[in-house]
């Protein structure tokens, strides 16, 4: 069910892709201002927008996660933020090369909105030793939430405190794509398109692999069960912070667990 | 209500009482809230002034650093921002401390299992627990401000104290509503101690941006006026979204 449509998400990403660094490379005019350098703009913002809806987004997923207690939703909330984290790292490194190319700095403390996105990220950089802290499973997922629905309406906040507290010192990037040459704006606007379109076929990956493995899991278990083998050769499972679905698929799949 | 306590009613026939009793029972408070609150802060309280783990600690913590600061700033008096800087570090990393004993006999010692036996509402914890950690941080602040005073500030803290106090309060309550609902978080898992702290500092960053950009032209030389309207607005929002979100989001954490 986690498969369908992976394939047109992933040539359109491609596509797109490829579409938005041609335009980026051959296609917009440079920027007067700042020359080559500017064009890391059509990475470095999409990336950041992207990764900041994602922390939204797993906020918003757990707050299904907490009215429905359906696992799904917290596997979604999980694999957003672990994703937004790894868009996230990248908005740092792409950010912290332009400042350098820009200002002379790797690091520009009055640039507001590199700030607070350094504070969410490092806040979001506790989700997953949170996980790992919890054993019981459930109370895993149900914490994690927890700490998403904070973490995700502290994002807006953040900005704002952290935007009231410097002075504007570069272009506002949102507000900026209204005085744009209409060149610019468009090549933008497709690479936040690639963007997000990368971010969702990432997602739907991840979350694919680990229904199948989680089904593939079950089904080893099933197997050995109906060969007469002891039911406690279960496979060694390492520690890990992402939510555990095996229990859920095993009940799924395996009624006559069920029914003992 | 006593109206659900067996004793006040008739007795009622003794086969159908409990059939009928149970659904309209589930469906009441049987102990009004603030009573509850009341009664958990008492306790909080009692335990606290007998036991003495967290309040002293704090305020030792506290004056300790500001014998830090004056050594590793190499000032002996401060003024401006970096008072209004130091100050609110202190009082941050020190209520974190508070924040970390918060929870730790409730988990350690069954306070959670006894309260989820009583057939009350549970953001009642959260209430006490928040206005625990707030009075804390009270006398947290009773000793570590004036010992600032003594120590490091250079204008006199006569005439910023009546504005500070406002920042002060409303500083304390956010910290007060992160700190309790980060340190429910935080209780239950294994690394509590060190995942207490790393959960807590970002989320009150915007208390630290806030607080300290208006107590820093209370904390000027020549005391360069009352802080600007906005910040306090800024804390006073946070305070308020937090505050709700920990009350929508503490039942959860009390599940099992």
């Amino acid at each position: 069910m986690y498969g369908k449509g992976l394939r047109a998400l992933s040539i359109s990403t491609v596509v797109v892709m490829a579409v938005a660094l041609g335009l980026v490379f051959f296609w917009v005019p440079l920027e007067a201002d700042q020359g080559f350098l500017q064009k890391i703009f059509y990475v470095h913002v999409p990336l950041a927008i992207v990764s900041l809806c994602g922390f939204v987004a797993g906020g918003i997923f757990a707050i299904q996660h907490l009215r429905t207690r359906d696992q799904k939703w917290d596997y979604r909330s999980y694999v957003a933020i672990h994703m937004s984290l790894i868009f996230g790292l990248a908005t740092l490194i792409t950010g912290s090369i332009w400042a350098k190319g820009s200002w002379g700095h790797w690091w520009e403390w009055s640039e507001p909105t590199l700030v607070s996105f350094l504070i969410v990220f490092l806040l979001y950089a506790t989700y997953q030793p949170l996980r790992f802290a919890i054993e019981d499973p459930e109370r895993q997922s149900r914490y994690a939430s927890v700490f998403a629905i904070t973490a995700g309406a502290f994002v807006p906040l953040n900005f704002i405190a952290v935007r009231s507290s410097t002075a504007f010192v570069h272009p506002r990037v949102l507000g900026a794509t209204s005085n744009l040459p209409w060149q610019m704006s468009l090549t933008f606007l497709v690479s936040l398109l690639g963007m997000a379109l990368l971010f969702t076929t990432l997602c739907k990956y991840e979350l694919t692999v680990k229904h199948t493995r989680a089904q593939l899991r079950a089904l080893k278990r099933l197997a050995e069960r109906r060969e007469g083998k002891a039911t406690a050769s279960l496979p060694a499972r390492g520690r890990s912070a992402a939510p555990s679905l095996h229990a859920t698929a095993m009940t799924a799949h395996a009624p006559e667990v069920r029914g003992r | 209500m006593s109206a659900a306590i067996p004793d006040a009613r008739p007795a009622p026939p003794a086969e159908e009482r409990p059939a009928v009793a149970a659904p309209a029972a589930a469906g009441r408070r049987t102990t009004p809230t603030w009573r509850v609150v009341r009664a958990l802060l008492r306790k909080e309280l009692l335990v606290e002034l007998r036991t003495l783990e967290s309040v002293p600690g704090m305020s030792l913590f506290a004056v300790t650093t500001f014998v830090v600061f004056h050594f590793a700033l190499q000032r002996n008096s401060v003024d401006g921002d970096l008072a209004a800087g130091i100050l609110w570090v202190t009082l941050l990393f020190a209520a974190i401390l508070g924040i970390n004993r918060l929870f730790v006999a409730d988990a350690d010692q069954g306070g959670f299992d006894g309260f989820a036996l009583a057939p009350v509402d549970r953001s009642a914890m959260l209430v006490a627990k928040l206005l625990a950690l707030l009075a804390y941080l009270v006398v947290l602040e009773l000793i570590a401000v004036p010992a600032f005073g003594l120590l490091l500030l250079g204008p006199p803290l006569g005439h910023a104290l009546p504005d500070l106090l406002g920042v002060l309060a409303l500083g304390d309550l956010g910290v007060a509503a992160i700190g309790t609902l980060i340190a429910a978080i935080a209780v239950r898992t294994r690394a509590r101690d060190l995942l207490g702290p790393l959960l807590a500092l970002p989320l009150l960053v915007p208390v630290a941006i806030g607080a300290a950009r208006a107590s820093s032209p209370l904390l000027a030389l020549g005391h360069a006026g009352a802080p600007a309207a906005r910040w306090l607005l800024m804390l006073g929002l946070y305070d308020l979204v937090f505050g709700l979100i920990a009350y929508a989001l503490f039942d959860f954490l009390l599940e099992d």
